[in-house]
């Protein structure tokens, strides 16, 4: 028995996925009606599941996928890998206003500087801080702050060890987590409402899955805009960790 | 038929990921420069065109707009796969880089969006 379901699990993971997902969002939504009448959205209910999901995960297989490191829910990688997140990301262009978005268009490019910068002299300080003082690991720990993808594309292009780039990627994931879970918290703080507001975090707030779900479990209305200057974030910190901001840290060391 | 809408929509996705590859190869950097953002100004453009000329039939908008609504979905099975053992476990520099980054964007959004003036007409729809 166990391993007929075992096969029906494996040889329909996506299909599985989706009731699962569906399952959750279902107990989300009742969650948020009758818990919290309402104050916390379904879809930040069902975030919040899905990271607890992955820690218990997690820490059953000790994989590096959460939950989907279970062979029962193996298929939740694909339903939830970049390919149809980014497919989904590019279907809710279709509610973009485009006078909106090239309104905003300039803001978005400065937070998206900004949203480079700031993380990245944060991360290098904080890795001062706690003892590091070669450019190399510096610069790495500041990219992982950025995006977990930008440090370490980074520490690769500089030749940075290992270690320094599995703590690079920690604090990218960490920070991703955590714009996903306070966005919802802090959207108030941060006056998210307009398409323009949106677009200013989507800059800073960098990590596209941090973004996309915390704009998710904020205001689904939001998404595209802020996804729109997310996307760019990673390539811009490929493109200005390993060269301008690795030269500046080096010529400060 | 929706399939010509989500075949528009695998088309401008693909498009804007092999420009963001070659943008990446120009500049000389190991990444996807901005491919899914130029994949979505693609199909704000590609939209913009079909409703201008009459060809976008509303049939062809439902296989996007499909998609669109399974993003929530799909952002919580990628919520499920995170690595939050590991984001959890990374020591004291970890948390305190990731915390005070977050913390200061934060700050730095409200900033700007202070900022911002809110005319009528633009007010929140909800």
């Amino acid at each position: 028995m166990n391993t007929l379901l075992q096969k029906l699990a494996v040889d329909n993971g996506l299909i599985l996925s989706f009731a699962i997902v569906g399952l959750v969002v279902f107990c989300s939504g009742f969650l948020s009606r009758k818990l919290t009448f309402g104050r916390v959205q379904g879809s930040a209910i069902a975030i919040l599941i899905g990271l607890t999901l992955a820690y218990v995960g997690g820490r059953m297989t000790g994989g590096s996928k959460g939950l989907a490191d279970l062979t029962y829910f193996s298929g939740l990688a694909l339903m939830g890998g970049n390919m149809l997140r980014d497919f989904a990301i590019v279907a809710t262009a279709f509610e973009v206003q485009p006078a909106e978005a090239k309104r905003a268009g300039w803001i978005g490019a400065v937070a998206l500087l900004i949203g480079t910068f700031l993380p990245f002299i944060i991360g290098v300080s904080i890795a001062y801080a706690f003892g590091y003082r070669d450019a190399i690991s510096l610069t790495t720990i500041g990219a992982g702050t950025v995006t977990y993808i930008v440090g370490p594309v980074t520490g690769a292009a500089i030749g940075a060890s290992s270690e320094v780039i599995t703590l690079s990627i920690a604090v990218g994931v960490f920070k991703a987590i955590l714009v996903m879970v306070t966005t919802p918290m802090l959207a108030k703080f941060m006056r998210l409402k307009t398409p323009r507001s949106a677009m200013v975090f989507g800059g800073l707030a960098g990590t596209v899955s941090g973004v996309s779900a915390g704009l998710a479990a904020t205001d689904r209305s939001l998404v595209p805009y802020g996804a729109l200057v997310a996307t760019f974030h990673t390539g811009l910190g490929c493109l200005l960790a390993p060269s301008l901001l690795y030269f500046i840290v080096r010529a400060l060391v | 038929m929706p399939l010509y809408g989500t075949a528009l929509l695998a088309g401008c996705h693909l498009t804007g990921i092999l420009l963001g590859e070659l943008l990446g190869r120009a500049l000389g950097v190991q990444a996807n420069v901005g491919g899914v953002g130029i994949a979505m100004l693609l199909l704000i453009a590609v939209r913009f065109h079909g409703h201008k000329h009459g060809w976008l039939q509303v049939k062809s908008e439902e296989g996007v707009n499909y998609w669109a609504a399974l993003y929530i979905p799909v952002v919580i099975a990628m919520a499920m796969q995170q690595n939050v053992v590991k984001a959890l476990s990374g020591g004291p520099m970890v948390l305190l880089a990731a915390i005070a980054t977050v913390t200061a964007c934060a700050g730095c959004v409200s900033f700007i969006n202070r900022r911002e003036v809110i005319t009528a007409d633009e007010a929140p729809k909800n």
